[in-house]
């Protein structure tokens, strides 16, 4: 057929490159600024990776490539220099209590909001709580920290006001400033944020079930309990697992915007993580080589631990992130 | 109806007051996340006495536009938005470009080096270089720092979004194409005129996702934007809210019969500016967000 000239169907053993460039020019074309942009922002800078195995200084050399060439090799010693350093164990331990306290209680937050909303019989009950708490996820997380200070200031904040109220000067809780309370600070603000706009993927996996499963449930004379546990919650069961695989690999990403933003002098030894101390040493002190090193250290984890989840995933006989 | 007449099983006390509970969790927490913003758009346009005297108030008693004259007199908050539309704007035509064309080669199954390409965008989602290589490449070899292009270009595409719109070209059906072929167009006008206008509410949904991050992003522009023209609403915020200890004691500005320079009314006045823009677009465009969210969830 002349058809099959212009439709090349797929034979990708026997197809050569040749021809798939004439057949498909336009598709290459199409990709090249993506592609340069990975190349670019993607993969140069993992080049500048090797900033961790120098002692790295921008002086050296004149330009900026010059200064890669010509900074002093190091091996692994800035590395040693992190490992043994007197803030690692700091950074690790405020880090994994911030990511580990929003494993335990920010995770399951979308999981349970989501059950409860597929137990809403009134749709329009449903539909604008659905649409109120999904608001807090467009907001950027200076409003947030905004709305925080506002509401919490011992200056001034109502709900400080309201704790005063209900336990007294001395024991109202200042979370601005009170050290313990930055962790559950950091958790509340995500809870607060993301739990409504976190149950839209769990609504949608909900969205699937046969209403029927259920009405065959009751008629059996299954309760509300074990409907849930016996069809809501297999329903979902694939999404939870592919959220917890991202969690479980950003275990050491409690990101900086956050952070940076609840940091002040009184917390700073509980809220200094990872993140905020490569921003600092690196683009404040110009410590390029010890913040790289924290960087990569961080990246290798993480990957470790997605690929790591994923492949527990599979072993457990679901489909994993990929 | 067997199934209709099942439904309406009585239920037993204990489970009616477990409906109703869920109901009130649901109730309060929605009312947890609205509260604050009603709190703080009342107090904007309250006056500062009203602030210190009143605990909670939904509507102030003295309305006062203090805060705002404010605001429109110093300039930045209404610089900062300015900026803001800017960058979001501009920014979303430069990620749903990049996204969409790399998107769609990778989207066609007789595409010779789909394989690799996608691997190449799989590698950049599981590992990167970290915050310190991009800032050194923007900052000292690309000299971006006060150029808008600092906050376009680092993230011009974002892999889980670019995904979302691969995944919704690949479930089009081949039929689309097949008739443009025969017509005689080539892939890039078949991407054109076919592809892209009948995916529209994925590109909607992508568009937003992309303008939130640029409307909310604050870091980047902390980190490259010292020069105070360019400033976004979020870094004037940032300012405003955290940074001031009081706001100016400006002489040149007449503060009418509610006297004091209103304080705080102000922090809450820039909020409110930097807020209203999302809310106010938010209702009309919501559906798109949950769209993008469950076609995201299908995996491709």
């Amino acid at each position: 057929m002349a058809r099959d000239a212009t439709l090349v169907k797929p034979k990708p053993k026997t197809e050569s490159w040749k021809h798939a460039l004439q057949a498909h020019k336009w598709l290459y074309i199409m990709i090249i600024p993506g592609v340069l942009y990975m190349v670019i922002f993607n993969y140069l800078p993992m080049g500048g990776l090797v900033m961790a195995f120098q002692n790295f200084s921008p002086y050296n050399g004149d330009s900026i490539i010059g200064a890669f060439i010509q900074s002093p090799f190091a091996g692994l010693d800035v590395f040693k220099k992190l490992f043994t350093g007197p803030d690692f164990f700091m950074l690790l331990r405020n880090t994994l209590s911030i990511s580990i306290t929003s494993l335990i209680f920010f995770f399951p937050a979308p999981i349970i909001l989501a059950l409860f909303l597929n137990e809403i019989k009134s749709t329009a009950y449903k539909r604008l709580s659905q649409t109120l708490v999904y608001i807090p996820h467009f907001i950027s997380i200076v409003i947030t920290a905004a709305l925080t200070a506002q509401l919490f200031s011992t200056t001034d904040g109502i709900v400080y006001h309201w704790l005063v109220q209900i336990f007294g000067k001395a024991n109202a809780p200042d979370i601005m400033s009170n050290p313990n309370l930055f962790v559950p600070m950091i958790v509340g603000q995500n809870i607060w944020k993301e739990t409504g706009y976190g149950t839209i993927v769990f609504l949608a996996a909900l969205s699937g079930v046969d209403v029927q499963l259920y009405e065959a449930a009751e008629v059996d004379g299954a309760n509300r309990w074990q409907k849930m546990w016996h069809i809501t919650l297999p329903a979902i069961k694939g999404t939870i697992i592919i959220m917890l695989i991202l969690k479980v690999g950003s275990i050491l990403s409690t990101g900086y915007e956050q952070i940076f933003l609840m940091q002040n002098s009184m917390n700073r030894s509980v809220s200094d993580v990872f993140d905020t101390y490569i921003y600092t040493k690196g683009v404040i002190n110009g410590n390029y080589s010890l913040a790289t090193a924290t960087g990569l250290f961080k990246s290798i984890v993480s990957m470790i631990m997605v690929l790591g989840a994923n492949k527990i995933a599979k072993l457990f006989g679901e489909s994993g992130f990929y | 109806m067997a199934v209709t007449k099942s439904m309406k099983i009585k239920r037993s006390p204990g489970d009616q007051l477990v409906q109703v509970i869920i109901y009130l969790v649901v109730g309060l927490f929605a009312l947890v996340t609205v509260l604050p913003f009603i709190y703080v758009i009342a107090g904007s346009f309250a006056t500062e006495r009203e602030l210190t005297e009143r605990a909670f108030f939904l509507i102030p008693k003295t309305i006062s536009f203090n805060a705002y004259q404010y605001i429109f007199k110093t300039g930045d908050a209404i610089r900062g938005l300015g900026n803001s539309i800017y960058v979001t704007v501009v920014g979303v035509i430069i990620n749903m470009v990049f996204s969409c064309t790399l998107a769609y080669p990778l989207s066609r199954p007789y595409f010779k080096g789909r394989k690799f390409f996608t691997n190449m965008v799989i590698v950049t989602m599981l590992f990167s270089g970290g915050m310190i290589p991009s800032y050194m490449l923007i900052a000292n070899v690309l000299h971006l720092k006060n150029s808008f292009w600092a906050l376009w270009l680092p993230g011009a595409i974002n892999p889980f979004n670019m995904i979302i719109i691969k995944n919704y070209f690949q479930g089009l059906p081949a039929e689309l194409e097949e008739a443009a072929r025969i017509d005689g167009c080539h892939d890039f006008q078949i991407f054109l005129k076919i592809i892209l206008p009948t995916s529209k509410p994925v590109l909607a949904s992508v568009s937003l996702f992309y303008a939130v991050t640029h409307w909310n992003s604050y870091f980047n522009a902390m980190m490259y934007i010292s020069d105070k023209s360019k400033e976004v609403i979020q870094i004037v915020l940032r300012r405003i809210v955290f940074l001031t200890s009081s706001v100016a004691m400006d002489s040149g500005f007449d503060w009418g019969v509610f006297g004091t320079p209103p304080e705080k009314a102000v922090k809450m006045a820039t909020t409110v500016v930097a807020t209203i823009p999302i809310l106010l677009i938010y209702p009309f465009v919501q559906k798109y967000f949950t769209q993008g969210v469950m076609v995201g969830s299908v995996k491709g």
